[in-house]
C-alpha cells in the first residue's frame, strides 16, 4: 500500500477546497453541501465546518444514498442502503455534491439522478477529495483535493476518522475488491 | 449493537425539513452508522419470518427506513427495479396489501401486473402450478402471492425460478405484515427486549398473529396471546398459560382474560373477527365477544401509560376494537399502513437486488 495522503495532507486539502467554495460563492444564499454515502458525508460535514471557520456562514449539510440509482444493480449485490437526508428545499439551491473518490463517474451520475428527484437546483457542483482519473462518463469535478494518477486496476481507499478511525488515502496496486 | 443503529435510523423524524437548526441536522447525519458490517443477503424468497435471524429482520427494517425517505421526495420514483416484472397473484380479496405491493414495485421502477383469482384463467379451472408456469413463461421475475391455502407460496417457490413473496397464505403466515408491525414497534420503543406485546382476538384464524409471534420473539419481545378458547389453536387452548409449547411455535403466554393480560402491556395488537371464517360456529355472537375482548379505552388504561394500539386491518370498529380507541392518539393503525409501503419496497429491493 502506498500512502498518498496522510491526515495533515487531507486536512490541508479539505481547507483549500472550503476556501475555493467560499470564493466561488461569495454570497451563497442557498448553498447546500450534499455528501454521498458513506464517506462523502463526513467530508461534507468537515467542509461545512471549515466554511464556517472561514466566514462564519453555516451551510446546510445533507446526505444522499445512491443504492437505488446505481447502473450495476443487476450485476452485483448492492451495499447496505441508508436513508438520504436533504435538509432544505432543493429548488433554486446551489448544491455542492461531495464524494471521497472520483473514478468512473458512474456514482456521480447516480447521485445526480437521485438529487433531481427532490426538485430543481439552480446549480450542482462536485467536490471530491481524490480524482484518480479513468472516467467512463462526461463528468468532471469542480473542486479536487488531490489528483492521483492511477492505473485502472489500482484500488484507491479513503479512510476517515469518523468512519474508519484514521485519516488516510492509500493506493493498493493489486486488484482488491471493494464496495463503493 | 446493530439494533441500536437501526432504531436510531428509524426513530429519527422522517421529515428532516422540520429540524429547526442546521446544527441539529448535521448531528443527526453523523449519528447514522457509517460502516456497519454488511451482512450478506442470500434469500431468494420471503415465505415467512420464522427462519429469519434478528440481523435479517433488522436489515429489512433499516432498508425500509431508507425507503420511507424516498416516499418524501417530490418525485417518489426510482429506477432500482427497472426492467423487472412483478406479478401480484391474489386469490383472496385485499386492499392494502395488494395496493401497497403494487405501489412499492412501481416506485422502485418495476412493471407490476395484477392477476386476481376472478377474471383470470383460475376461474376456468387452471391449477396453481399451471398459473405459475404461465407467469414464468411470460417473464415474471417475482410473484407476490396471496392464497387461501396454507403453504401455497412454498409450492410456488419450488415451481418457478423467480422470487416468491408470501402476501398471506391461509391461516399460516403473513410475513410483510409482521415486518411492518416490527417496524412500528421498533420505531416506538427502540428496542423490543422485554417489551410486552399483547395480541388479542381471533388467533386461530390469524396468519398475522402467527408471523408476528416469530418476529416479535426473535426481537426479544414478550408476547401474550389472548382469545376465547375456541379461537385459539387447539394445542395452545388445551394447556395452562405460560408454558413451552410442543408445537412449532416460539414460547408465548396464553391468556383468556384480556383485563388481566393487558396490565402493563407496551403494545396491544387487535385482530379482526373474521366473520367469513367463523359463520357463528365458534362464537355465540360478536356482541358476546365484544363484551369480553373488545379493546376499549377503559381496558387501554390498564396498559402501560405510553402503550400503543395496533390493528392489521381491515377493522370491525365496535367489535374487536372500540371506535374511540381506533382513532385515539395511542393508535398506530394508520402508521401501520404507511409503514407497509416502505417495508414492501425494502422486501422487493432486498430479494431482487440483494444478491447478484
Amino acid at each position: 500500500m502506498l500512502t498518498s495522503m496522510d491526515a495533515a495532507a487531507m486536512e490541508r486539502a479539505v481547507t483549500r477546497v472550503a476556501h475555493e467554495i467560499v470564493e466561488r460563492h461569495p454570497d451563497p444564499e442557498r448553498l447546500m453541501l450534499v455528501g454521498m454515502r458513506t464517506r462523502g458525508v463526513p467530508l461534507a460535514e468537515r467542509l461545512a465546518l471549515r466554511i464556517e471557520r472561514i466566514d462564519g456562514r453555516r451551510i446546510a449539510v445533507g446526505a444522499i444514498d445512491i443504492s437505488l440509482y446505481r447502473d450495476d444493480l443487476a450485476q452485483r449485490p448492492h451495499a447496505r442502503m441508508q436513508p438520504s437526508r436533504i435538509p432544505e428545499d432543493i429548488d433554486g439551491a446551489v448544491i455542492v455534491l461531495v464524494d471521497d473518490v472520483l473514478f468512473t463517474g458512474r456514482s456521480i451520475r447516480a447521485a445526480l439522478d437521485a438529487l433531481i428527484h427532490y426538485g430543481r437546483p439552480a446549480v450542482i457542483e462536485l467536490a471530491v477529495l481524490v480524482d484518480r482519473g479513468h472516467r467512463e462518463l462526461p463528468i468532471r469535478a469542480d473542486y479536487v483535493g488531490k489528483n492521483i494518477p492511477t492505473r485502472r486496476g489500482d484500488d484507491v481507499r479513503v479512510s476517515l476518522l469518523e468512519a474508519d478511525g484514521e485519516d488516510l488515502v492509500g493506493i493498493y496496486e493489486e486488484r482488491v475488491s471493494r464496495g463503493c | 449493537m446493530v439494533a441500536e443503529h437501526v432504531a436510531d435510523q428509524i426513530t429519527q423524524p422522517k421529515t428532516a425539513q422540520t429540524a429547526s437548526g442546521k446544527e441539529r441536522h448535521a448531528a443527526s447525519l453523523s449519528r447514522t452508522p457509517l460502516d456497519e458490517p454488511v451482512t450478506d443477503w442470500n434469500r431468494q424468497h420471503l415465505l415467512d419470518v420464522d427462519t429469519f435471524s434478528k440481523d435479517e429482520i433488522l436489515r429489512v427494517l433499516s432498508t425500509a427506513s431508507a425507503m420511507a425517505e424516498v416516499l418524501d421526495r417530490s418525485v417518489a420514483r426510482t429506477p432500482a427495479l427497472r426492467g423487472v416484472t412483478i406479478f401480484n397473484l391474489f386469490y383472496e380479496a385485499s386492499t392494502r396489501t395488494r395496493s401497497s405491493f403494487e405501489l412499492a414495485g412501481k416506485i422502485l421502477g418495476a412493471d407490476v401486473i395484477n392477476v386476481s383469482g376472478s377474471g383470470s384463467s383460475v376461474e376456468k379451472g387452471e391449477s396453481l402450478v399451471e398459473t405459475l408456469n404461465t407467469l414464468s413463461a411470460v417473464g415474471a421475475d417475482a410473484v407476490v402471492m396471496r392464497h387461501h391455502a396454507s403453504g401455497a407460496p412454498w409450492l410456488a417457490a419450488r415451481t418457478i425460478d423467480g422470487h416468491v413473496i408470501n402476501a398471506g397464505d391461509g391461516q399460516h403466515a403473513h410475513p410483510t405484515q409482521a415486518l411492518l408491525d416490527a417496524y412500528i414497534l421498533l420505531q416506538e420503543f427502540g428496542d423490543l427486549s422485554g417489551r410486552k406485546v399483547v395480541i388479542v382476538g381471533d388467533i386461530l384464524h390469524s396468519r398475522v398473529a402467527r408471523s408476528n409471534l416469530w418476529s416479535l420473539t426473535t426481537l426479544g419481545a414478550e408476547v401474550t396471546l389472548v382469545a376465547p378458547r375456541p379461537l385459539l389453536p387447539s394445542a395452545l387452548a388445551s394447556g395452562a398459560a405460560e408454558r413451552e409449547h410442543p408445537l412449532s411455535l416460539p414460547p408465548v403466554r396464553v391468556e383468556s382474560d384480556l383485563d388481566q393480560a393487558i396490565v402493563g402491556a407496551d403494545a396491544v395488537m387487535t385482530l379482526r373477527i373474521q366473520n367469513e371464517r367463523l359463520r357463528g360456529k365458534l362464537l355465540p355472537s360478536s356482541a358476546e365477544f365484544a363484551r369480553r375482548y373488545q379493546l376499549t379505552q377503559e381496558r387501554m388504561e390498564l396498559a402501560a401509560p405510553d402503550a400503543i394500539v395496533m390493528h392489521p386491518g381491515p377493522m370491525n370498529e365496535g367489535v374487536e376494537i372500540a371506535v374511540d380507541v381506533a382513532h385515539s392518539p395511542q393508535s398506530r393503525i394508520e402508521a401501520q399502513v404507511s409503514a407497509g409501503l416502505a417495508i414492501r419496497m425494502a422486501v422487493l429491493f432486498l430479494l431482487i437486488r440483494g444478491s447478484a
